[in-house]
């Protein structure tokens, strides 16, 4: 195949099907009880260095809780995916976690305007990036998932976009039209939040999938954030609902309201008075700071943020806003 | 007609205008999404409203606030994917999708990507998301913006998202399909694309703005042709429906 132009972006993880096929093949598939907390999860699947993905899109059944683990664990230096990462990515910018980025939407909080920390801190020249397409960054996830080693996609061509990729342009051996070749990517570990999974990992999402679908199978180790735990039966009485088979899965970590203040479909809506609050601090350094302090580093539970931010009667406010309850 | 009407009333009827009854839009949040639903209240009941996270035709209940936040799928006719709506547009059942950016050139090119230096840049801005795939794959694509010297200049810091490249023949000599920017508009103006050199042009006038005062507000020599149209402003069915129905918060389009 003709290679006909390539990105100069850096290319952080190996795309060797061969070597993600030897990994798999080692990986458990055992059906056991993966129930563990979100800090012990952490602890065993997320190291310093690790390339992290989050799944959800920005502020939306993303996994909150996780991303707050990481930060008080102090992880430096991780590789990140950021495929739509908007409160996410504004977590992983307070703890500093990472220095190498792929980024197709990084820095934003759509139309709630863009974050000023994570603005600093990709302006500072402290991370490696690559930018590419929010398709081509879901063509390399599902590359992974199917065991080869790269996408095709027609996006991305004749851009700046494609330039600081590390995609390549190459020459169809059946038609002679370009594409860009986009390589597959394992993360090392990603998280995923979800409505309802099993112990053993069975996870089930209502709504759209975004591309967690192709997330939980290129990723080598996957911790499962779940808004409850069901019985195995549940999952076995609609096999069809199952998004996510415990194989896949690493960790199952209960956390009820785990996507705040993001938005869960048919749960609850995201806290705009709180991502605002965020968006204001982040202005001042010193008062971002001790903005952490009180709502990440100073406490030690997910369960304990939830009640500084209002606790059930915010949750109940937010539930009735998703389900358009006017009062 | 309605006098009162302010410039983001302006954009959104003229976008929705531009939308065809039957066909299918990728919209973002905001404008665009009023745009839409103003289309559908309107001459477009048959509109088919993509979001790039996955949501297929909802019934929108109110703007949404994300792409992928559950207004984008509000009884929907499905919640797929990110690969099921972006191979939507790539395999051409796209027809028209709104697009932005910090920057835009005179062949439509779009940066949302940085300004400044790409590794040490003096402002980052949130990259392609969506945009970039939109633009390659889409029939038509559209941005609405307020009009500016550094809005719209000669050479964008960084090509986030293709317009025509670098005029005739670049979308196809870089392997794009057929495609690229349809329609700008802007607080001023309503501009297209020369049909032979890709070039941006002045195609209608809003009431009471001279060509000049585009021109100061362009960084680029803008094709200008000899018959300049006027744009129609909303009607007062239009601003009815978009202060009423469409975003009754007044989220995008503000007080009038």
């Amino acid at each position: 195949m003709n290679v006909l132009d390539e990105g100069i972006g850096p290319l952080f993880m190996d795309p060797d099907p061969d070597k993600a096929r030897e990994f798999f093949r080692q990986k458990s598939r055992a059906m056991v009880d993966k129930r563990m907390s979100a800090k012990e999860a952490v602890e065993r699947f997320i190291h310093d260095g690790d390339y992290f993905a989050t799944g959800g899109f920005g502020a939306n059944r993303i996994p909150t809780a996780i991303c707050h683990e990481v930060l008080r664990q102090g992880r430096k230096h991780l590789g990140y995916l950021g495929h739509t990462t908007t409160h996410d990515f504004e977590l992983m910018c307070a703890g500093k976690c990472f220095d190498r980025l792929d980024a197709a939407y990084i820095v934003g909080l759509e139309a709630r305007g863009l974050s000023p920390n994570a603005r600093r801190y990709m302006q500072s020249g402290e991370v490696q990036v690559a930018d590419w397409s929010n398709y081509a960054v879901a063509a390399r996830l599902r590359a992974a998932g199917e065991g080869v080693s790269y996408g095709l996609t027609r996006s991305m061509l004749g851009t700046d976009t494609f330039k600081h990729s590390a995609a390549k342009v190459v020459e169809c051996p059946f038609t002679g039209k370009k594409y860009a070749a986009v390589p597959a990517i394992w993360p090392d570990v990603a998280a995923i939040h979800v409505h309802y999974a099993d112990m053993y990992g069975d996870s089930v999402i209502r709504g759209i999938s975004i591309a967690d679908y192709e997330l939980a199978r290129a990723a080598k180790h996957l911790i499962i954030t779940t808004e409850r735990i069901v019985d195995d039966s549940v999952i076995r009485d609609d096999p069809t609902a199952t998004a996510i088979p415990f194989y896949l899965v690493d960790a199952v970590v209960e956390v009820p309201y785990g996507s705040y203040p993001g938005n869960m479909p048919y749960l609850y809506f995201s806290d705009e008075e709180h991502l605002a609050e965020w968006l204001r601090v982040e202005k001042d350094e010193a008062e971002f700071a001790k903005f952490l302090d009180r709502y990440i580093y100073g406490v030690s539970s997910f369960e304990e943020y939830i009640e500084l931010c209002g606790g059930q009667e915010r949750m109940e406010q937010l539930r009735k806003i998703e389900n358009l309850v006017r009062e | 007609m309605a006098s009162d009407y302010n410039m983001m009333e302006m954009m959104i009827s003229v976008a929705a205008r531009f939308l065809e009854d039957g066909k299918s839009v990728a919209v973002g949040t905001g404008a665009p999404c009023a745009a839409a639903m103003l289309a559908q209240k309107t001459h477009a009941p048959d509109l088919v409203v993509i979001f790039e996270a996955g949501g297929v035709a909802p019934q929108l209940p109110e703007m949404p606030i994300s792409v992928g936040d559950s207004r984008t799928f509000y009884r929907g006719v499905m919640a797929a994917g990110m690969v099921d709506a972006m191979t939507t547009c790539a395999r051409g059942q796209v027809d028209y999708a709104f697009l932005g950016g910090a920057q835009i050139d005179k062949y439509g090119n779009i940066n949302s990507t940085c300004i400044g230096d790409y590794q040490k840049p003096k402002v980052r801005f949130p990259g392609s998301g969506g945009a970039n795939d939109f633009a390659s794959f889409c029939w038509k694509t559209m941005i609405m913006t307020v009009h500016s010297k550094s809005r719209f200049v000669e050479t964008c810091d960084f090509i986030t998202s293709p317009g025509f490249l670098t005029g005739e023949g670049a979308r196809e000599a870089a392997g794009l399909p057929e495609g690229g920017p349809y329609k700008i508009i802007t607080d001023l103006c309503v501009m297209g694309f020369h049909e032979e050199t890709k070039a941006m042009m002045i195609e209608s006038l809003h009431p009471g703005v001279e060509v000049d005062k585009v021109r100061s507000e362009t960084g680029f020599e803008l094709i200008v042709p000899d018959e300049i149209g006027v744009t129609s402003p909303p009607s007062a069915e239009e601003l009815r429906l978009l202060r009423d129905e469409v975003d009754p918060l007044r989220l995008v389009i503000g007080r009038a």
